[in-house]
């Protein structure tokens, strides 16, 4: 077989529907990468259209352009889209559309997954879309702090767009987290160790992982929140025994680490771009690594400093204090590495290259102010000032945009395979580098001279006229320039000419195929044996499309890549991939009916759509079965390995772990905030203590056995001893809820409903799933083909006995100690 | 009647670089130090990565990029920093003293009450009176949404939460007029949630006391 009929083979078995169809039932990664990063920009325009009103509002004194019930939706909008909307989805769609090709595989690990993700992005930037043009969009700043964004200060709707819309779109943030991460730590081409990981891997892992641990906080609080609004639980309402700062933990517990969050994706281009633009290796290659895991650390210990002004006592904000400028130090040991980097090669001034220079003079500012802000008493000062405004637009600009610029003028040639053509993005380079200096150096002045942020006016005489018009029109500056961008990248999509494939020299495997992507990435895996395996080996692109490396053989007709051992990077399984499907979309709308029946109170759409879901969920997942075993198959280059879904730790497996980790964030939260409203919320204790007695705690300790022994036993004993734990579980369920009959009575009657239906949900769950295992068994599956499903059923019974015992401990402890 | 003075310059009335009292003099201070040593460090930085393509070619080695100017270099900036800080932040903080003056404030959408405990029952709407040179305790509580409490001039901001009470101790040098803000949004008046602290001399306060000018 030559190469041209093996790429005509494999575009037969991977490629998308042709037309439209193709956009609804595509799960190739190459597809939804393009999709999201498109989706995400143009969110971007929308938040860059907001910040343009709120520049022409500011622009002169005692401004009449918008009231400020309009100016502050707009601000508030133009923070919630930037954030959620574009800056977060911007690195799930990179990552998607890069990390397997740059990992040597042929997709993501859960393809569906990435469909489903990115249509609950879609439809949940809807949602926030509609509430802007409508008028009726959230109000109350970004970070939403009650009882300002409670029935208090925003009776309207206006809040619970905020609330549904963010928390139905973060599930593409967990979704594009849990795969991200099972593809880097799986998905890889052979040979490819963890010390020979490109170094973007390294850093999406670790963004990925934040994520996991980083979105659960925000989740909850936004939870908790819908529910006071919608049914008076009181969780932020002082009287009844909640408290405002909750939420600001909450929030910030979340809000610090999506800094980094933002931050590692684009240091991960940087530390990618910048060797080939210097002609050189990465200096330092480890201590990158090191740099980025201790900034994910470091940085979920900090989210005080964004609370100095709260009345914490002064010991606590010294702990914090020192935290926030110790964050410093593996920021500098990055910014130091590319310099010396810079030192060693040879670094010219292309595109990319000069965008990273902009990287550098913007984002040093920005972490210099950082430290300032990091000095409790300057903060004191500083604190929602228009200093503020301008240090987070220095991080975030500089820290994110320019380096994705970067990004973008150094992969467009492998996005559209074309070379660039007209010149465009020198001319918008340099209005978008002074225009955004202009905009943000003098407004770090009107700060000090007393500026606060989010007022929608402002009178003359205080020496802030000329700073804020040099901002409006040095604003309106850079908006040109990103314009011109755009207009370059659809310029050189469309009409420029055929570029080389590999037009920068890079080492890294996705040069390593022709551009624009195939479908399948490449025809034949590498077996990789250094960290630029183009730099080893230039002759490995035409070896991999005549198939001399893994599975050049698509003889077996379906999507297949391979699966490797973690630390070492040999060859385990082989994949096989479903095909296309309009699943994803489908139930990502049903997961949308759900939203919307809380957003508009239509509460009995609310358990339709949640049926819905799990009709989906299932029919998602029987599709992957097998009844009998395939045994070992060849994968190429002597190797011989079992399919992933007859080994004890299927991908799947995988995906719960690290979905677990973030299920098992959200309940560390919730026992953290019920906590911090026993110990510092003013009006505790509440009227009673729920007593459930011994028999209760007999029936949550014989139902959370009887689920964890369910997940051993056979199919049809497992799911009786699940059922009988459900039961038990429900029966104490039941106990504990009568004698807190009202959960708008205070704060801790709420909590408890919460932990028990927290509980309830994954007894639920993990009932379900050794449900589908019984139900494939009936169904002829062998016991080796069920044996990946069974054990992911019982990481799920197990974790649900665990939240049974720790739901019953939470609930009880105080009564007890009462 | 009072002795108050004219309205101070127009251009730095809300501004926390142009201090009238010592915490705001304290901390104008350290950001003065702040902006020389960003300012440095920017410069240096830039140098390094401007001489990337200067400097002739050869060997670069590791250690005195990673170690030397990533650990230790941060490092030894922060740890002074933060000592200096940490410093700074113990001064500000509200201690006991003969001569504190203790006054409340609650803050409501959009107004600002302020009660003083040397004259119970009296209450005065965003007007703020303290004597100046004496030390003044502000006890700060919330009727409904979170706000803050801000006179740039005298102090750093602090915030006033639903059921808890944060005090900020702040004091004027002279007597006069100082522009305060509310410094947490809090909805569609925000812009206009303002208040005035008044600073009386000795007589002038004694005479508030008794109640004058009501």
């Amino acid at each position: 077989m030559n190469a041209l009929r093996r790429h005509r083979a494999l575009t037969r078995i991977w490629a998308s529907a042709p037309g439209w169809k193709g956009w609804f039932t595509s799960v190739n990664h190459t597809d939804l990468g393009r999709m999201f990063l498109t989706v995400a920009v143009f969110f971007f325009l929308v938040g860059g259209i907001l910040a343009m009103l709120i520049r022409a509002q500011l622009a002169t004194p005692r401004s009449a352009f918008m009231g400020p019930e309009t100016y502050n939706q707009v601000f508030t909008m133009h923070g919630t889209i930037m954030m959620f909307l574009f800056a977060i989805p911007f690195f799930e769609g990179l990552a998607v559309y890069l990390l397997p090709k740059l990992l040597g595989t042929r997709d993501l690990a859960f393809p569906r997954l990435t469909a489903y993700g990115f249509w609950c992005y879609v439809f949940g930037g809807s949602m926030m879309i509609f509430a802007l043009l409508a008028g009726i969009a959230p109000d109350s700043g970004w970070f939403m702090y009650p009882p300002l964004s409670s029935t208090i200060g925003a009776p309207g709707i206006n809040s619970d767009f905020w609330l549904i819309g963010i928390t139905f779109v973060e599930i593409s943030a967990i979704s594009a987290a849990v795969e991200i991460t099972v593809t880097i730590l799986r998905y890889r081409a052979p040979g490819m160790s963890l010390a020979k990981m490109p170094i973007f891997a390294w850093y999406a892992l670790v963004t990925a992982v934040m994520i996991l641990t980083g979105f659960p906080p925000l989740i909850l609080g936004s939870i908790l929140l819908e529910l006071e609004r919608a049914f008076g639980m009181p969780f932020f309402q002082v009287a009844q025994g909640g408290d405002a700062l909750l939420w600001q933990h909450l929030f910030w517990m979340f809000g610090h680490p999506e800094v980094y969050i933002i931050f590692l994706p684009a240091a991960g281009a940087i530390s990618t771009i910048l060797p080939v633009m210097a002609r050189t290796t990465l200096m330092g290659y480890g201590w990158v690594v090191a740099a980025a895991v201790s900034l994910a650390v470091l940085s979920f210990g900090l989210w005080v400093h964004h609370m100095f002004t709260t009345g914490i006592p002064h010991m606590g904000l010294a702990f914090f204090s020192a935290a926030s400028t110790l964050v410093a130090v593996p920021t500098a040991v990055q910014i130091f590495a590319w310099i010396g980097t810079l030192w060693r090669g040879r670094p010219g001034l292309h595109l990319p290259m000069m965008w990273l220079l902009a990287f550098f003079a913007t984002f040093v500012i920005g972490g210099l102010t950082g430290v300032m802000v990091a000095v409790v008493p300057f903060d004191w000062q500083a604190h929602d000032t228009y200093f503020i405004v301008a240090h987070l637009h220095y991080v975030l600009i500089g820290g994110f945009v320019f380096p994705m610029l970067a990004a973008l003028y150094y992969w467009m040639p492998h996005f559209v395979g074309r070379k660039t053509y007209f010149k465009l993005g020198g001319v918008a380079f340099w209005l978008i580098v002074p225009g955004f200096h202009g905009t943000f150096l003098l407004l770090h002045w009107a700060g000090l001279l007393g500026m606060r942020r989010r007022i929608d006016s402002y009178g003359p005489g205080q020496g802030w006229e000329i700073i804020n018009l040099i901002a409006s029109v040095s604003g309106f500056v850079m908006a040109i320039g990103f314009a011109l961008v755009l207009i370059d990248v659809i310029i050189n999509a469309v009409t420029a000419i055929r570029g080389s494939r590999d037009p920068w020299r890079a080492g890294t495997l996705e040069w390593a195929m022709p551009t624009p992507p195939a479908a399948y990435n490449f025809a034949s895996l590498p077996h990789v044996d250094s960290r630029d395996p183009l730099y080893a080996d230039r002759e490995l692109p035409v070896r991999l499309a005549r198939g001399e490396g893994y599975l050049g053989d698509p003889a077996r007709g379906r999507r297949e890549t391979l699966t490797v051992d973690i630390a070492t990077g040999a060859p385990r399984t082989i994949v096989v991939f479903p095909g296309n499907t309009a699943l994803p979309v489908l139930m990502s709308a049903v997961t949308g009916l759900f939203f919307l029946g809380m957003l508009v109170k239509d509460y009995w759409l609310v358990p339709i759509s949640a049926l819905g879901v799990i009709g989906c969920a299932l029919a998602w997942v029987w599709s992957l079965g097998r009844r009998a075993p395939e045994g070992p198959l060849d994968a190429g280059r002597g190797a011989v390995l079992p399919v992933a879904s007859e080994v004890a730790d299927p991908p799947g497996w995988w995906g719960s772990l690290f979905l677990l980790l973030a299920d098992g964030t959200f309940l560390g939260s919730l026992l953290f905030g019920y906590a911090f409203l026993w110990t510092i919320a003013p009006n505790w204790p509440p009227p009673a203590y729920a007593e459930p007695g011994p028999a209760a705690l007999a029936l949550v300790l014989a139902g959370a056995a009887l689920t964890a022994v369910g997940g051993r036993l056979g199919a049809l004993a497992g799911v009786a001893a699940a059922l009988a734990g459900t039961v038990a579980v429900g029966l104490a369920a039941l106990a504990v809820l009568a004698q807190v009959p009202d959960p708008a009575a205070h704060a801790y009657d709420a909590t408890v409903w919460v932990l028990v239906g927290y509980a309830l949900l994954h007894q639920v769950v993990a009932l379900i799933m050794m449900a589908l295992v019984a139900a494939r068994r009936w169904a002829g599956h062998s016991a080796v083909t069920r044996r990946g499903a069974a054990r992911v059923a019982r990481l799920w019974s197990d974790y649900a006995a665990l939240v049974a015992l720790l739901a019953a401990a939470a609930v009880g402890l105080p009564g007890v100690l009462a | 009647m009072t002795t108050l003075v004219a309205l101070a310059g127009c251009e730095e009335s809300l501004s926390a670089v142009h201090p009238a009292g010592p915490a705001a003099a304290t901390i104008a201070t350290l950001w003065w130090v702040l902006l020389a040593g960003a300012t440095a460090i920017f410069l240096f930085v830039a140098g390094l990565l401007a001489w990337a393509w200067r400097r002739p070619p050869g060997e670069v080695a590791e250690r005195p990029f990673v170690i030397g100017l990533g650990l230790a270099f941060p490092l030894t900036v922060l740890a002074a920093l933060l000592a200096y800080g940490l410093v700074v932040g113990e001064r500000l903080l509200p201690r006991g003293g003969a001569d504190v003056v203790v006054v409340r404030a609650e803050a409501r959408q959009w107004a600002w009450s302020f009660g003083y405990d040397d004259a119970p029952g009296r209450v005065t709407e965003d007007e703020l009176h303290i004597p100046a040179g004496r030390p003044v305790d502000v006890a700060l509580t919330s009727a409904d949404v979170v706000h803050g409490f801000w006179v740039p001039r005298l102090a750093g901001k602090l915030d006033a939460v639903p059921g808890h009470v944060n005090v900020l101790r702040l004091e004027a040098d002279a007597p006069g007029r100082y522009g305060g803000l509310g410094s947490e949004f809090n909805g569609v008046g925000y812009v206009g949630h303002r208040f005035t602290v008044i600073a009386h001399d000795a007589t002038g306060w004694q005479a508030f006391l008794a109640g004058e000018g009501e």
